[in-house]
């Protein structure tokens, strides 16, 4: 690891401030995904701020329905909250499909949806990689590409994004919350979290430099019966191959994101019309245009028929 | 350099450490208590299990630092030779290791995985969410799937937590 000095935040605004005037500066949470890239030197930051002592541990019922969970809620308390477990199933169900139990302890809601590619070319310094090193090139064009990409992938970058959490939260559109180091606040739909690769793999989200995650809100329960299928290579402590992410209503209409696809969680709300008529219609309208690998794309029939087998337990 | 206060097996440790230390860093060499291994120090084979306020979780990737008046358990505050923790003690009763290398960690996240379920936390085996978990060996093997064994004493392991479960507490 590279030296770096060490700060503990005191409120949101004064985190984001603090960020802003340290170059080189980045907030620390569960730590789980930041210290594994720092050992690696893939992230070398100059300064942390450790942001563990804010209170921003609570999940809150909203005043038109619907909750507010600080971005330091633990996956594990998310995951076990009675509401969340009632009235968003898809969401308990996608963290505990997540990681381990010691991990899920530790990491947090805004930690989560920041976490970056598991790309294995990414974590190998070694080899060039334009996430990791703008301009340098992607080495896994041309090398093995199991677990990349089939869709929203570019010319610069084929990785996906890890989480399985973001995959349930971008079926609920879920809302991010920031503060910026002026003190602004804004509110960004999951769908504009995340950003496809573009010329510009490595910038991942729509967030801003120093910007600051307070807060994942959720709008008033969908109801239907919700579903979180993760297809992995071992049974558990694994990260997605696919993902299937579904609220689904008693008329065969619903809602489905993907994980394990894309460099960002794949949601075609258009595609959702026709689920009524079956698996393989949704699948090749949500995966219209996939550009699939010689090695992952098994990825668009295990897509079709994860989703085929959500849809039957849906109905069943 | 820091300076940080923790509060390891019931006894205020003051340590100044560099503040790149990671907590397993921080017990193992200058605390000196080796029974949390390093296996992987990524957070991927589950050794460095101690529990923190109660809580299982991979020493070595949180830093010391981070973790000012915490309470940290470590297997070498569980029980002691002549004094075993029940589950260190099934351990030893039902095989539950090899080498032995994973096992502190083992037992770690399994005492803390039992908490775990007694304060009602679903898993991945839970069936239905909205109803408490049963103590099943399908349950336990899915909430102990952050401790890798390389030796595969995986049955025995299960057996141990499985007889440490069933007792009254
Ligand atoms: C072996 C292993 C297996 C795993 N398996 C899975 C899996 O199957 N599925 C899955 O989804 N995940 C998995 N994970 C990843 C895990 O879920 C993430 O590491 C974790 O969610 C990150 O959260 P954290 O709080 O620890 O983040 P940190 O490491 O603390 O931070 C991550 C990033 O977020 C930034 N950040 C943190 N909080 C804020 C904030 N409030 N505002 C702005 N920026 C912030 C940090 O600066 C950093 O850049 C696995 C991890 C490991 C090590
Ligand atoms: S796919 Fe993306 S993360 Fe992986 S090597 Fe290419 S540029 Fe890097
Ligand atoms: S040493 Fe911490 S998980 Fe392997
Ligand atoms: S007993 Fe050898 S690794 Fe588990």
């Amino acid at each position: 690891m590279k030296p770096f000095t060490y700060e503990r935040a005191r409120s949101p605004a004064e985190a984001a401030a603090a960020a802003a005037r340290q170059p080189g500066a980045k907030f620390i949470a569960g730590g789980t995904n930041l210290l594994d890239l720092m050992k690696l030197q893939i992230e070398a930051p100059a300064h942390l701020i450790d942001v563990n002592g804010l209170a921003l541990d609570k999940i809150e019922p909203m005043p038109e329905g619907g909750l507010r969970i600080g971005a330091l809620v633990r996956n594990t308390d998310l995951a076990a909250d009675q509401r969340v477990r009632r009235d968003y199933g898809v969401l308990s169900r996608a963290l505990l499909a997540g990681a381990s139990g010691q991990l899920r302890n530790k990491a947090t809601t805004a930690g989560n949806l920041l976490q970056r590619t598991r790309c294995p070319y990414f974590y190998d310094t070694a080899q060039p990689c334009n996430k990791r090193q703008p301009g340098s090139g992607c080495s896994a064009i041309g090398g093995v590409t199991r677990q990349h990409a089939v869709i929203g992938s570019s010319e610069a970058c084929i990785a996906t994004h890890p989480s399985d959490m973001a995959i349930a939260m971008r079926a609920l559109d879920a809302v991010v919350e920031t503060v910026k180091a002026d003190g602004a606040t804004r509110r960004i739909p999951i769908a504009e979290f995340h950003r496809l690769p573009g010329e510009t793999p490595h910038i991942e989200t729509s967030l801003e430099a120093g910007e600051f995650i307070t807060a994942v809100t959720l709008s008033p329960p969908l109801g239907g019966r919700q579903f979180y299928r993760k297809v992995r290579d071992r049974a558990s402590y694994a990260f997605a191959l696919v993902s299937v992410a579904a609220v689904m209503q008693r008329d065969g209409t619903g809602r489905v994101a993907l994980g394990g696809v894309a460099h960002k969680p794949w949601r075609v709300e258009a595609a959702e019309a026709e689920l009524p008529r079956g698996a393989k219609p949704a699948m090749a309208a949500i995966l219209d245009g996939a550009r699939p690998t010689d090695d992952n794309a098994f990825k668009v029939t295990l897509a079709e028929r994860t989703l085929a087998s959500v849809l039957a337990e849906a109905r069943g | 350099m820091s300076k940080v206060s923790l509060r390891v097996n019931g006894e205020v440790r003051n340590l100044e450490l560099d503040t790149r230390t990671t907590l397993l860093d921080a017990l193992r060499e200058h605390l000196q208590l080796t029974g949390s291994k390093k296996g992987c120090d990524h957070g991927q084979c589950g050794a460095c299990t101690v529990m923190v306020e109660g809580r299982r979780i991979y020493s070595c990737l949180t830093l010391a630092v981070m973790h000012e008046g915490d309470a940290v358990t470590t297997i070498e505050g569980l029980g002691q030779p002549g004094n075993l923790h029940p589950m260190q003690a099934a351990f030893v009763k039902h095989d539950g290791y090899q080498c032995g290398y994973c096992t502190p960690g083992q037992i770690c996240a399994s005492v803390a995985m039992l908490e775990e379920i007694k304060a009602g936390v679903p898993s991945h085996a839970t069936a239905d969410l909205t109803a408490p978990s049963q103590l099943t060996a399908e349950e336990i093997r899915e909430r102990m799937s952050g401790n890798i064994c390389r030796c595969g004493a995986y049955s025995n392991i299960v057996d141990a937590i499985t007889e440490v479960a069933g007792r009254p507490a």
